[in-house]
């Protein structure tokens, strides 16, 4: 049974490979789309999906890493400490085109962002959160506790132990967590819909508060909206986004097996 | 010198403490929100109309019906097909798989978890539904079942990962015991360690369930998007719309402020309370089965 | 011969019901074996942990009594702390070592003090690497991970860590516990040579241990001290009928 559930994944990615290779040129990669999308390349949807990964993790990063030392170095057994986790769960289950309506309300409407970078950053945040605190907070906690005691013993103070010890040696489980929140915030489409996505821009996104095209809304929209579409082309944006997110998961993966090996304890 | 480390410290300290209560924060945050858009619809909509079978915004229809059974039936359909591939490949991941099989298959799992679900989509549109057009003899390939299919796979790696968690933290010594009585490795996993995982597992399938439910991308381009009320078997086979589908598909082209725009926040919120349900299920059924397990061991 | 620390009326109860000390009054001489002895749940890795306030870190739900570390009251809500902790070092049942070189091992508590100066820190690695008897067989690895060391290898290490910091009172809970006999005997030897400078409060792992190395031991039975004389008395002619049997083997 679980040999069924390979199967496809196998054949879909070597599917997108073989009929989306033919498309791949250095044009199609750095030219802009033409005649309606259906020509030419997708420069700016590749470089929207940039901007909005790395807006992501400058927002989600730092605030998921230190929610995941509080959880893990902190916070004792109290019923507040049990809805802080509650809510974690909460903000991983919900469906990502409600961190849409979200973002719209709050980000776009609300505080005047306008459709852009910045507000579409801030929703695939919110929603990238859990997933990073949640992997951080294993890392964290699989340092031995041995450690910390040690530590404090010799005069450390808890924050001292924390960076010198349990946040280094927990640093690679806690980059791979990272890795793999931002490879699925990269191919979300429901949250960038209404808070920053584009259908074509001239040119590529100058400000935060520009609007920009993305890879994921692109393949959306070229293949649902755009007559007489050539398939090559579509096959093409489905495997530059395959590639982006696959690429994302093979680096997570070689860190966590890497730091794995050279662990000292 | 250790002046100054006290005051870093304490400001660092406080950072953090603010960080952790933050996910509280954003719950509240979007249910607030949420509500703050869609509370209008109370003074423009009748409650009658709401429950109504008729979806067609244009002429001030908004009956949302439809649109929950489209949500319903292709999450269970989605549910059929996730949970016995999903449970079985957990199964076969933490039970009976050799080593070096398991070290391929769970990245394999974590991979398919990774795929963008507009990928999917879209391979659905291009290849699964002629497909099915022509295999199962339908007018259109656009139906829920199309969308079951691929919802059940995004939300097998879901499954996967919980219900491979919960095997795995079934201790040794229950299958040794299950071992030394006779038992075969079927009879161990059927009556023993599945029985004993059955908590994680079930929260597996929930987690997976909220999951389905949730998905947008997937459904809205392959189910047809036909707000039809989907109440028969035969229904599976036609196009249905779901509601995270309406969302997505109506949401860019509604006026700000019109009502159309405020009963498409309702139902946002509609699915904010259900995964939020989902989750309360799951956490209490973990919850009250760790109660159980710390009875149990002292 | 001067009494380093006194402990005072000290009694304690963790917030789980374990391990609980009842009204303690002791006092340790300086620059001798001081020897906590006694069946499990005894309390003696307790009373180890309040003098270097390692029990700040545990849940604690009752706890008073005073001690004084060179007249001046530990418990207090103004001691410094982490100053505290580099005056009394502590070494711990399981040797660990912390997840670096064996140098950087040595080097991490004066580091977090703010020593930066590269010659200090390498006097100190040596220094205290050859007071825990173990410079001859690493002085050419000290780069190696420490996790590489033998088991009795990284207990000495733990040891010179304290070391490193130049303490005066050791604390050591059970630190042969896991060793071999020829490791143990290691390591009391070092004892037996730092005790000239330092003063050392043993936890020892075996009545044995505690016979061989105690200068003085305090016995205690279940959070209460029992009897607490010189070495050569407890372990020959001890006072207590309760001594006399755990000492004999009668029970424990």
């Amino acid at each position: 049974m679980a040999v069924f559930t390979v199967i496809p994944i196998v054949a879909t990615v070597v599917y997108i490979l073989i009929q989306g290779a033919p498309a791949i040129s250095t044009e199609f990669l750095s030219g802009f789309p033409h005649d309606g999308m259906r020509a030419g390349g997708i420069l700016p949807a590749i470089v929207g999906t940039l901007y909005l990964t790395l807006g992501t993790a400058i927002f989600s990063v730092p605030l998921g890493i230190a929610a995941a030392i509080y959880l893990s170095e902190y916070a004792a057994d109290t019923p507040l400490t049990r809805m802080i986790r509650i809510a974690i769960i909460n903000l991983a289950g919900i469906p990502s085109v409600v961190y849409g309506l979200f973002g719209l309300g709050l980000f776009v409407l609300f505080l005047k962002f306008g459709t852009s970078i910045l507000a579409a950053s801030l929703t695939l945040s919110i929603m990238t959160l859990p997933v990073i605190i949640s992997t951080a907070e294993e890392s964290l906690r699989s340092v031995p506790q041995a450690f910390r005691t040690v530590s404090i013993s010799l005069g450390a103070t808890r924050w001292q132990t924390i960076r010198r010890i349990v946040l280094k040696e927990a640093l690679p489980g806690i980059l791979t967590g990272v890795i793999l929140g931002l490879e699925r915030a990269a191919g979300e489409t429901a949250p960038i819909l209404f808070t920053g996505a584009a259908f074509f821009l001239p040119r590529l996104p100058q400000t935060p508060f520009d609007a920009t095209m993305a890879l994921p809304y692109h393949l959306f929209v070229i293949s649902t909206q755009v007559p007489e579409m050539p398939i090559q082309i579509q096959y093409g944006t489905a495997l530059v986004l395959l590639a982006f997110v696959l690429t994302m998961n093979l680096i997570a993966t070689v860190i966590r097996s890497r730091a794995r090996a050279r662990r000292q304890w | 010198m250790e002046k100054s480390l006290n005051w870093r410290e304490f400001i660092i300290t406080r950072i953090i403490i603010a960080s952790g209560y933050s996910a509280i924060l954003f719950v509240a945050l979007i249910f607030f929100f949420l509500v703050r858009e869609s509370v209008p619809i109370f003074g423009e909509v009748e409650f009658k109309s709401l429950v109504n079978i008729r979806w067609y915004p244009i002429e001030d229809y908004f009956g949302i019906l439809p649109l929950i059974t489209g949500s319903l039936i292709v999450t269970i359909g989605a549910t059929l097909i996730a949970v016995p591939f999903g449970i079985g490949t957990a199964v076969y991941i933490s039970e009976i798989a050799p080593r070096w099989m398991r070290e391929i298959l769970k990245p394999l799992v974590e991979l398919l978890g990774g795929l963008p679900s507009v990928v999917l989509g879209f391979l659905g549109i291009l290849v699964l539904s002629p497909f099915l057009r022509v295999f199962l003899d339908l007018p259109t390939g656009l139906t829920a079942f199309t969308g079951s299919l691929l919802l059940g796979g995004i939300a097998v790696p879901t499954v996967v990962s919980v219900a491979e968690d919960a095997l795995d933290a079934v201790p040794r010594a229950y299958r040794e015991g299950a071992w030394a009585l006779g038992a075969t490795r079927w009879q161990t996993i059927w009556r023993v360690t599945l029985p004993a995982a059955k908590s994680g597992v079930l929260t597996a399938v929930m987690l997976g369930v909220g999951r389905a439910i949730g998905e947008t991308m997937t459904v809205m381009m392959v189910t047809g998007n036909a707000p039809v009320l989907a109440l028969k078997l035969g229904s599976l086979f036609s196009p249905v719309r779901t509601m995270t589908a309406t969302i997505a598909a109506e949401m860019g082209e509604v006026a700000n402020g019109s009502t159309h725009y405020h009963v498409l926040f309702f139902i946002g919120m509609v699915l904010f309370l259900i995964s939020l349900g989902v989750n309360i299920a799951a956490s209490s059924v973990v919850f009250r089965a760790k109660k159980r397990a710390e009875r149990i061991l002292s | 011969m001067v009494d380093k620390i006194i402990i005072e009326n000290l009694s304690l109860q963790y917030s789980d019901g374990t391990e609980s000390l009842r009204n303690i009054s002791l006092n340790i001489r300086e620059k001798a074996v001081t020897v906590l002895f006694g069946p499990a749940g005894g309390g003696k890795s307790t009373l180890l942990r309040c003098l270097n306030r390692l029990n700040d870190l545990t849940e604690v739900s009752n706890s008073s009594g005073d001690i004084l570390i060179d007249g001046q009251n530990i418990l207090d809500s103004k001691t410094d702390v982490i100053a505290l902790r580099r005056k009394v070092g502590m070494v711990f049942a399981r040797p660990v070592v912390l997840p670096m070189s064996i140098r950087e091992n040595l080097t991490y508590g004066l580091e977090l003090a703010g020593e930066k100066r590269r010659v200090k820190l390498d006097e100190a690695v040596e220094r205290s690497l050859k007071l825990a008897a173990i410079w001859e067989e690493v002085r050419d690895r000290l780069d190696d991970p420490a996790i590489a060391l033998s088991g009795g290898q990284q207990q000495r290490i733990c040891l010179a860590r304290v070391l490193a910091l130049q303490p005066e009172i050791i604390l050591l809970d059970e630190p042969t516990s896991g060793l071999d006999p020829i490791s143990t005997g290691k390591v009391e030897a070092a004892l037996v040579e730092l005790k000239k400078e330092y003063t050392i409060v043993l936890v020892p792992h075996s009545v044995q241990q505690a016979g061989r190395t105690a200068d003085y031991a305090a016995f205690f039975l279940q959070g209460e001290l029992v009897e607490y004389d010189e070495g050569k008395t407890i372990f020959t002619a001890p006072k207590e009928q309760r001594t006399e049997d755990y000492v004999t083997g009668r029970f424990g």
